[in-house]
């Protein structure tokens, strides 16, 4: 709790920074506040707190992912200082993104459908500013508003849902939900079904489950890339972190009511953005359906085992998130290197450090021992046989493999073709940020019981 | 000791891979000549009457039931000194300085780190760790240091082996959940709990880690990566790849399938036999007729690991003690073989063996190591050729005639192709390429002597390899009949 009311302290601070003159020193700042909030939030552990008569709950499940969350959100500022020093606005647009991860820590810790509902709409309101906020390019401006109409639908959906739940339960609490649906199982009005089945649906948008990903591919491409970073993500390990709250905690009892829409999403969610993946020139699109993609191993290894399955998902998630940011970090450099022609060709020419950063973290994502990623996949999988998904886990040693071939293209371009940019030059925070990035990726692959044990009993 | 086997290669890879010197070869082969001289010392340690030795297990993702565990046998030291042995000279192979020597080296030396951990793991999770780590090396060398259509025909390769390897620790894990919670990957337990599944079972974990070591070796009809592959990378790669990295398929066979799904093989081994068989005879035709040298060689590897594999799956004695020559032995030839397509490669920038000939008359030396080679790959008495396939074929015999019959005629086909490319090359008028040809030079006697060497003594003693794997394969083999008395 405390590292949320130090987010929420941040984001005020660099709202007033630019009257008070601070500006210069707001980034260290910043990423200081980050790391204190981390230690805050682990010092939460094994006291499970109950704040503001129960609607945010601080248990073992939110300082996980509220640690991982603020954690990441470190190495997205350190990566994209530069998006606040080049452009106007800094102060607003830091804000912007405190708030949301504000949001995020909310969307974690929920109790009460009015936070959950409440977290999303803090994230995501700071999240369509933010798509739109490279304001002369076309490209994000359409970004910013298609993600604002898709969210405002998917809201409805998502406010309709909890509706009609709370019509059929008398109340918002997510524990006094689920005794309600304990003791009065078999005679739930249809309505309720209904409204599970709204938040299934709005709550599918929110992460990108195929088919409500129509979204993610523009918005994720035209945003600035570190914008894109973010949302791919802190803001994507919130939204499954809040879908697995309520469907796991709260609507786990009536899984037959979803569990086969669910399990058609995960199908389609596993092949469709894997597919299309494979068929993009643009590295910065690739990643987009990838990061679609990777949602269908983890909403796998949640059909498989809805109950248990938090220490799969949470490792899935901090491997996908390291990856994916040490991705998204080499991207960012390629293109302020060259704004106009954003290419990886020949990049181990013009720069060895972010050719062996960009291949490290494509092995990863690519699922390729002993990086992070390979484990996550090999936990999916491992959890889903063991729940007789026999046949899911075949689709997702069938994706993965397409996975490889286009993690893999961009990798053999970076080496063999000619480099037609002149060299980069990396400053030396950001060198170091990477090396602590390599580190965590092998360390996250050689000694996975670190992570998994952080919610192994969850 | 284990332990050094495996870190120390690691270490010296990673050291070359962040550094650049420009003596990396040097540095390279010190490396590779210190982790020689560990493997021999354990070699004369090890006591050949007992089972497993030099255990080492260290806990490691204790949650799942995995551990670092490792130990050497008759089997896997075998070919932990063919790997070991192999090394160092396909450091000195390489002519003058491949472009950004350090990570040239430094990929070989982790690539060595791997296909060690691959011989001595005892623990499953372990052993496809170390199973997927050699493909990296390998294919960042075949990518970065590899001939015209690299990008393509490497990537084809990775996501081929990869296929199968997914396919392997989906079976891998699938036996893995039938141990007794909380679940183990320890091979013993795995071999318990593969032996307890019900026959249809079996032969789906056998499908699944067959499919994984048909791909490696490779075996007909998996074997299109094949050809392709070995032509285009650099011919380190090409040693790298068919002297040891395709030795991990057979091993394979031995070490995890026989005795993990008895089932699964008196079901299937005849299917998979008869796969081996019509691959032998199919590269062999193929071979016959084959125009580029090192294409040719590519395809005798097919023909000569099919037998092996075949061999291996009669479970008799005789087929799997063969199978540990025979690797041992194709391990030296194929590698002097790629050797010698290279020098004269690099002499005449050409491997199509009609632009090639006469090369004996400018070359003695060459032509006639060339010849012992030759001799050793054909089979012929008293080479170390001889002794494996004698013994694969006999237990071929043994488990079927006409099996027998046909594989025979690979040694006659075998012949064929091998005089052919010896006499198109080496006899005969010398071309316009072949008229200017300098003999072998001191690094490449250095390096053919010894196999020359080796490919003869062998062949003259082969007691000492049969010694060493005498213990691991009956115990194998132990297995397998203390399940079929059991089931009886």
């Amino acid at each position: 709790m405390n590292a949320l009311y130090v987010v929420c302290g941040l984001a005020f601070v660099s709202l007033v920074a630019e009257i008070a003159n601070y500006k210069k020193v707001l980034g260290a700042a910043i990423i200081l506040g980050l790391l204190i909030a981390v230690g805050l939030a682990a010092s939460d552990w094994d006291t499970p707190l109950h704040y503001f008569n129960d609607m945010v709950v601080f248990d073992h499940f939110s300082i996980a992912f509220t640690a991982l969350i603020l954690f990441i959100s470190v190495f997205w500022f350190w990566m994209s200082g530069d998006y606040f020093r080049r452009q106007s606005h800094q102060t607003d647009r830091s804000a912007l993104i405190l708030f949301a991860i504000t949001g995020a820590v909310i969307m974690v810790s929920f109790n009460n459908m009015a936070m959950l509902f409440l977290g999303i709409e803090i994230l995501s309101i700071s999240m369509y500013v933010l798509a739109g906020s490279n304001k002369e390019s076309l490209l994000s401006n359409e970004a910013a508003f298609k993600y604002f109409i898709m969210g405002s639908f998917a809201t409805g959906f998502l406010l309709m849902g909890i509706a009609l739940v709370y019509g059929a339960t008398g109340t918002f609490h997510l524990s006094q939900i689920t005794s309600y649906i304990s003791i009065h199982s078999g005679e739930l009005p249809a309505f309720f079904y209904a409204g599970v089945l709204l938040l299934l649906v709005g709550m599918a948008f929110k992460i990108s489950a195929v088919p409500f990903h129509f979204w993610a591919p523009d918005v994720y491409d035209g945003s600035p890339v570190t914008i894109t970073a973010f949302m791919s993500t802190i803001v994507k390990i919130a939204a499954v972190a809040a879908f697995f709250r309520i469907f796991s905690g709260c609507f786990s009892s009536v899984k037959a009511a979803w569990s086969i829409v669910l399990t058609v999403m995960t199908l389609l969610t596993l092949v469709i953005p894997n597919i299309t993946a494979a068929c993009q020139s643009s590295v910065k699109r690739m990643l987009a359906y990838s990061s679609v993609g990777h949602i269908g191993y983890i909403l796998l290894a949640f059909i498989a085992n809805t109950e248990s399955s938090a220490g799969t998902i949470y490792y899935y998630l901090a491997s996908y998130a390291v990856a994916s940011i040490t991705a998204f970090a080499v991207l960012h450099e390629v293109e302020k290197s060259n704004p106009a022609n954003v290419s990886f060709s020949g990049l181990f020419k013009r720069s060895p450090m972010l050719a062996v950063m960009m291949t490290l973290a494509l092995l990863s994502l690519a699922g390729i021992p002993p990086l992070a990623g390979f484990f996550g996949k090999y936990l999916v999988f491992s959890l889903a046989l063991q729940n007789g998904y026999g046949s899911l886990v075949i689709v997702g040693i069938i994706t993965s493999l397409i996975g490889v071939y286009y993690y893999f293209r961009v990798v053999s371009d970076m080496y063999l073709k000619e480099a037609t940019n002149s060299p980069i030059e990396l400053n030396a925070s950001i060198q170091i940020m990477f090396c602590l990035l390599v580190i965590l990726i092998l360390a996250a692959g050689i000694f996975p019981d670190v992570v998994i044990s952080i919610l192994a009993s969850a | 000791m284990i332990a050094f086997l495996i870190f120390w290669p690691l270490l010296a890879g990673l050291i070359l891979l962040v550094t650049r010197f420009d003596r990396a070869k040097e540095l390279a082969l010190a490396a590779s000549l210190a982790e020689l001289a560990v493997s021999i010392f354990i070699a004369f340690q090890f006591d050949k009457d007992a089972g497993n030795q030099f255990s080492l297990t260290l806990s490691w993702i204790s949650s799942l039931g995995i551990n670092f565990s490792v130990a050497l046998d008759g089997i896997s030291l075998l070919l932990v000194l063919l790997t070991t042995g192999l090394i160092p000279f396909i450091i000195l192979s390489s002519f003058g300085q491949p472009t950004r020597p350090s990570g040239f080296y430094g990929l070989i030396l982790i690539m060595q780190m791997a296909l060690i951990g691959v011989f001595v793991a005892r623990d499953g999770f372990l052993f496809y760790l170390f199973w997927e780590m050699a493909l990296i090396p390998i294919y960042f060398i075949c990518l970065l240091w590899g001939g015209e259509g690299r990008a393509r025909i490497t990537l084809k390769f990775f996501i081929y082996t990869l296929a199968g390897s997914l396919l392997m620790l989906a079976a891998l894990v699938y036996v893995y959940l039938q141990t007794p919670a909380p679940h183990s990957f320890d091979i013993e337990a795995l071999y318990t709990a593969g032996g307890s599944l019900t026959g249809a079972e079996q032969s789906l974990v056998f499908w699944g880690l067959f499919l994984a070591f048909a791909i490696k070796m490779p075996i007909f009809p998996f074997h299109t990566w094949q050809p392709d592959t070995y032509a285009v990378a650099p011919v380190q790669g090409t040693m790298l790849l068919s002297a040891i990295m395709l030795k991990m398929g057979i091993f394979g066979l031995i070490r995890w399938l026989l005795p993990m799904v008895p089932l699964g093989i008196t079901q299937w081994g005849p299917t998979a036999i008869l796969l081996s068989v019509i691959g032998i005879v199919y590269a062999s035709f193929i071979a016959v007729v084959q125009k580029d040298f090192k294409r040719l060689i590519a395809y005798s590897s097919i023909a000569h690991v099919g037998l092996i594999s075949a061999g291996v799956l009669t479970l008799s004695k005789i087929g799997i003690q063969g199978a540990m020559i025979q690797m041992v032995s194709h391990g030296i030839i194929v590698f002097s073989l790629f050797y010698v397509v290279e020098i004269i490669f690099d002499r005449t920038k050409s491997r199509a063996l009609t632009e090639l000939g006469g090369i004996r008359n400018v070359a003695p030396a060459l032509s006639s190591v060339f010849l012992f080679i030759l001799l050793g790959s054909v089979a012929l008495p008293l080479t170390s050729g001889f002794v494996g396939e004698f013994l694969l074929i006999n237990s071929l015999v043994k488990y079927q005639l006409a099996l027998g019959a046909v594989a025979g005629i690979t040694i006659i086909l075998g012949a064929v192709y091998m005089l052919r490319a010896f006499q198109k090359s080496m006899s005969g008028e010398s071309t316009p390429k072949t008229s200017v040809f300098h003999d072998l030079t001191l690094q490449e006697k250095v390096v053919l002597y010894p196999m020359v060497l080796l490919v003869i003594l062998i062949g003259i003693y082969p007691g000492p390899i049969m010694d060493i794997s005498n213990v691991a394969t009956d115990n194998i083999l132990k297995v397998l009949s203390d399940f079929y008395a059991s089931t009886q």
